[in-house]
């Protein structure tokens, strides 16, 4: 594994950016510049893929969880909130 | 009671601010899931969660009279719950793994890993010891970072949103995801590379 040296103020600069740039919300002009830099820079193009397969895996692994309440806390929650009789 | 979608709920505001029972168990209903999870995630321990949980429906159904309105009803239920989750994490001991401090000025840390393991099989990007891995590297997060984290990449908030929530700007919102989601990277990045070098 290399490590990821920087001998330029380029990378640094645009690491500020790299959420915005993942998220769609980089202005086109940062954008270009972005990808200006990523073309010439293997260093980055990885941080940027796997900065963005970071986000995706989280995204993944917990949208695949299960967003219920489980029944023992439910009953629990309800009989405190005094609303037993109306518990679906 | 009008909803749109799960994610935006629209009841009738005024039966919630009158503190109907069937208004504010239909809340409690469509909403305790997601509440619950996001304490989950935040808390980890399952007791401390179901405590949180309880508190935010009961300081819920408190404010309703004075539900503003202002922002949407999920918002407002996210923000109580965070503050009962971070006063909870406050009122324990610290931990190693949290005493971390991060400040929104200082300067982002570099990259240090550069492996490229994006071209690894899903089935092995999404597998058991992995979600373990995603897991543990979440919770080696400072708080702070964590519950922007969580509220946004994993809630799917806004970032407009999460600065809601919290009371935060969203210069510093936008600071603490970057943060959070370098850390995370050179944290599965180290992960995938030793799996990599094994075969």
């Amino acid at each position: 594994m290399a490590e990821h040296v920087h001998n330029h103020e380029n990378c640094k600069k645009y690491l500020s950016l790299l959420s915005d740039y993942i998220d769609g919300n980089l202005n086109e002009e940062m954008c270009e510049h972005l990808e200006e830099h990523m073309a010439g820079c293997d260093d980055c193009t990885i941080v940027v893929n796997t900065l963005k397969r970071t986000v995706d895996l989280y995204h993944t692994s917990t949208t695949e969880e299960s967003q219920g309440l489980p029944e023992d806390v439910k009953s629990r929650l309800y009989k405190r909130l005094s609303l037993d009789d109306l518990k679906k | 009671m009008v909803r749109s979608d799960s994610s935006t709920i629209s009841y009738s505001i005024d039966a919630l601010r009158g503190q109907d029972r069937d208004a504010f168990a239909e809340l409690v209903e469509d909403t305790s899931g997601q509440i619950y999870h996001l304490l989950l995630r935040m808390l980890v321990n399952e007791q401390d969660a179901e405590d949180a949980l309880q508190e935010t429906y009961i300081k819920a159904f408190q404010a309703l009279p004075n539900f503003e309105g202002r922002s949407s009803l999920k918002t407002w239920l996210y923000r109580i719950a965070a503050n009962e989750a971070l006063m909870v994490l406050r009122k324990r001991k610290p931990q190693p793994q949290t005493v971390e401090i991060d400040k929104d000025d200082e300067e982002i840390e570099e990259p240090r890993e550069i492996v490229d393991w994006c071209c690894l099989p899903e089935r092995e990007l999404l597998d058991q010891e992995t979600r373990s891995k995603l897991t543990a590297a979440a919770q080696k997060l400072s708080d702070n970072l964590k519950m922007v984290f969580l509220l946004r990449d994993v809630e799917g908030l806004s970032g407009e949103e999460t600065a809601a929530v919290l009371g935060l700007s969203i210069d510093v919102v936008k600071t603490r995801l970057l943060r959070a989601r370098l850390k995370l990277r050179e944290e599965l990045s180290a992960y995938f590379a030793e799996k990599m070098k094994n075969g």
